[in-house]
C-alpha cells in the first residue's frame, strides 16, 4: 500500500474529536507550567507568546490541508475545522493573557488597540475569525449554503494579519516570524489559479 | 490573584546590610571559603534600597542578541565567548590613545557594588547588584581632549565565538553611545561583576557600561573600544530604527515607544498575576540626572 494511501486510511480511523482534547491539554499545560515557574522568569510573556504561536501554526496547518489533497492525495479535511477552531480558542487565550495578565487594566487594552499598528492588526485578525468560529457548525454550513465558502475565504487576510502581527512584534527583522509570514504568502499563492494551474501541469 | 509582594518585603534592608557585612568579614578572617564572594566591591550611596532580584533570574532573561534574539539564549550559547584576553582600544579625542589590557584597564579603579533599578524598553524591569567602577574615572585616565563631545562604545565582533553574528539581525558591531557629561555622571559605571562574583558571559563579560536611567539597550556589553568624538556617534537601535529608539533614549514614562506605552512595566519574578508597577522618569533618578537635560525637549530629544 502506497504512503499516501497509507495516511488516509490511518487518518479516517482517528476521530477529529482528539484535536480538542489535545488543544485544551495542551492550553492547560502551557498554564500550569507558567504558574508553577516552568516558562521562565517572566511567564506572563512566555505564555502570551506561546498561545499566539501556537495559533498561528494551527492556522497555517489549516491551510496545509487544500493543498495537501491537491498536490499529494492525501485527504485530512475532516480535521479541517477542529483546527481551525482550536486556532481560534489558542488565539482567544493569547488576547486573553495580553489583556487581563499583561496590559491589565482596560483602559490600557482600548489604548493600546486604537493606538499601536501591529496590536489594532492583531485585533482585526481576530475580529475576521469571530464570525467563522461561530459557523463552524454542520447547521450554518446548510443554512448558508455557497455564502458558507465565501465567509470562511476571510481567513486568508485573517491569517496574513496574523503573520504581519507576529513579524511587527519583535525588535528588528527576525527570521522567525518573517518565515511564518513566507510559508503563509507560499500556501496563498498556491491558491491562486495561475499558479495552481501551473504546479497540477508540473506534477500530472 | 495573588498580594503584592515586592522584593523589600522578602529581606529587611538592614539585616540584608548585615548580612553582608557578615559575609565580607568572614570572607577576610577565612582567605573566602568557595560560597564567599570573589570581589572585594565597596558600598555605594548610589544603590537603590530595594531587593535585587535573584541571580536566576539576572543570568537567564538576557536581550544579547550577539548569542540569539531568545531571552533564554544568552545564557545557553554565551559559554562560547572567550574573554581571557581582552583588550580595549580606546581613541579618538584622548590624550593617551592605546590599546589598553583588561588588567591595565582594572589597575587602580576602586570597585564599589552598585545596586540599581535595570528598565527595558521592553516595558520589563529588574534590580541588579552589579560591580563596576565610575566611566568617568577611565576617561580622566586616559585624558579627555577640550574639543571631545560624545563618547562611542562598540562590542566585540567574533562570529565563531557569537552565534548571532553570523546573521545580519543588527549592523555589527553593536553600538552605542553617551554624551560626554552623560559619561561622565558618577551614575555611570563599567560593570566588570555581577553579585559578586565576575560578570558571567551573558550578562556582558567581561567588562559592559551601566547607564541605569536609560534603556537597558543603551549598556553596551563585551566592550572591545571606546571612542571620544566632536560628533554623535551612530548607535545601532537609532540607526535599525530611529522612529523608535533615539539616541538619548532616557527612560521616560511620558514618551511612548511607537508600539507600546512606557507608562508602566512588568517586575521581572512578580509571576503570572504580578501587578504591573508605574515607570517613573529617568528610572528613579530624576533627582540625580535632570540637571542634564535641562531646558531639552525630551519628547523631540526621546
Amino acid at each position: 500500500m502506497a504512503l499516501v494511501d497509507r495516511i488516509n486510511a490511518g487518518a479516517r480511523r482517528i476521530p477529529s474529536g482528539v484535536l480538542y482534547i489535545a488543544g485544551a491539554l495542551v492550553a492547560g499545560w502551557y498554564f500550569y507550567l507558567a504558574l508553577s515557574g516552568g516558562m521562565g522568569v517572566d511567564p506572563v510573556k512566555a505564555l502570551e507568546h506561546r498561545y499566539g504561536e501556537l495559533a498561528l501554526q494551527l492556522l497555517i496547518a489549516g491551510l496545509v490541508i487544500t493543498p495537501l489533497r491537491r498536490f499529494a492525495g492525501i485527504n485530512l479535511i475532516k480535521f479541517r475545522r477542529a483546527l481551525g477552531l482550536v486556532a481560534f480558542f489558542f488565539l482567544l487565550a493569547h488576547l486573553l493573557v495580553w489583556a487581563i495578565l499583561d496590559v491589565q487594566t482596560l483602559g490600557r487594552v482600548w489604548a493600546d488597540i486604537v493606538k499601536r499598528p501591529y496590536i489594532t492588526i492583531g485585533m482585526v485578525g481576530f475580529a475576521l475569525l469571530i464570525p467563522l468560529a461561530v459557523t463552524s457548525n454542520d447547521w450554518s454550513i446548510r443554512k448558508l449554503r455557497a455564502g458558507w465558502r465565501r465567509l470562511h475565504r476571510l481567513v486568508y487576510p485573517a491569517v496574513i494579519l496574523g503573520g504581519v502581527h507576529y513579524v511587527m512584534v519583535v525588535k528588528g527583522w527576525q527570521i522567525e516570524p518573517l518565515i511564518y509570514l513566507a510559508v503563509i504568502l507560499a500556501l496563498l499563492a498556491v491558491r491562486t489559479r495561475r499558479i495552481r494551474a501551473r504546479m497540477v501541469a508540473q506534477t500530472g | 490573584m495573588s498580594k503584592q509582594l515586592k522584593w523589600s518585603d522578602v529581606t529587611p534592608k538592614a539585616d540584608f546590610l548585615n548580612r553582608r557585612q557578615l559575609l565580607a568579614g568572614a570572607a577576610g578572617m577565612a582567605l573566602a571559603g568557595p560560597a564567599m564572594a570573589k570581589i572585594d566591591a565597596a558600598p555605594s550611596i548610589y544603590s537603590t534600597d530595594l531587593e535585587p532580584n535573584p541571580l536566576e533570574h539576572i543570568t537567564t532573561y538576557n536581550n544579547y542578541y550577539e548569542f540569539g534574539t531568545g531571552k533564554g539564549d544568552p545564557a545557553e550559547n554565551a559559554h562560547t565567548l572567550t574573554t581571557d584576553p581582552w583588550s580595549i582600544k580606546i581613541d579618538g579625542l584622548v590624550d593617551n590613545p592605546g590599546t589598553y589590557d583588561l588588567a591595565d584597564v582594572m589597575s587602580g579603579v576602586s570597585l564599589e557594588e552598585r545596586i540599581y533599578r535595570f528598565r527595558c524598553v521592553e516595558a520589563w524591569a529588574m534590580v541588579i547588584p552589579w560591580i563596576g567602577f565610575e566611566l568617568g574615572s577611565l576617561l580622566n585616565r586616559v585624558g579627555v581632549q577640550p574639543s571631545a563631545k560624545y563618547v562611542a562604545f562598540e562590542t566585540l565582533v567574533r562570529p565563531e565565538e557569537m552565534p548571532g553574528q553570523r546573521r545580519n539581525i543588527l549592523d555589527w558591531p553593536y553600538r552605542e553611545g553617551l554624551r560626554l557629561d552623560e559619561a561622565m555622571h558618577p551614575l555611570t559605571i563599567m560593570a566588570t561583576g555581577l553579585y559578586g562574583e565576575e560578570l558571567p558571559n551573558q550578562n556582558g563579560a567581561p567588562i559592559r557600561l551601566v547607564v541605569p536611567w536609560k534603556y537597558g539597550f543603551k549598556s553596551i556589553k563585551s566592550i572591545v573600544r571606546i571612542t571620544l568624538t566632536e560628533d554623535q556617534p551612530e548607535t545601532t537601535w537609532n540607526m535599525q530604527n530611529p522612529r523608535e529608539y533615539g539616541f538619548y533614549s532616557n527612560v521616560n514614562p511620558t514618551v511612548s515607544h511607537p508600539r507600546w506605552s512606557q507608562a508602566s512595566e512588568r517586575l521581572i519574578g512578580g509571576g503570572l498575576f504580578s501587578p504591573r508597577q508605574d515607570t517613573l522618569m529617568f528610572n528613579g533618578y530624576e533627582e540625580e540626572v535632570a540637571g542634564l537635560y535641562a531646558g531639552m525637549d525630551l519628547k523631540k530629544y526621546f
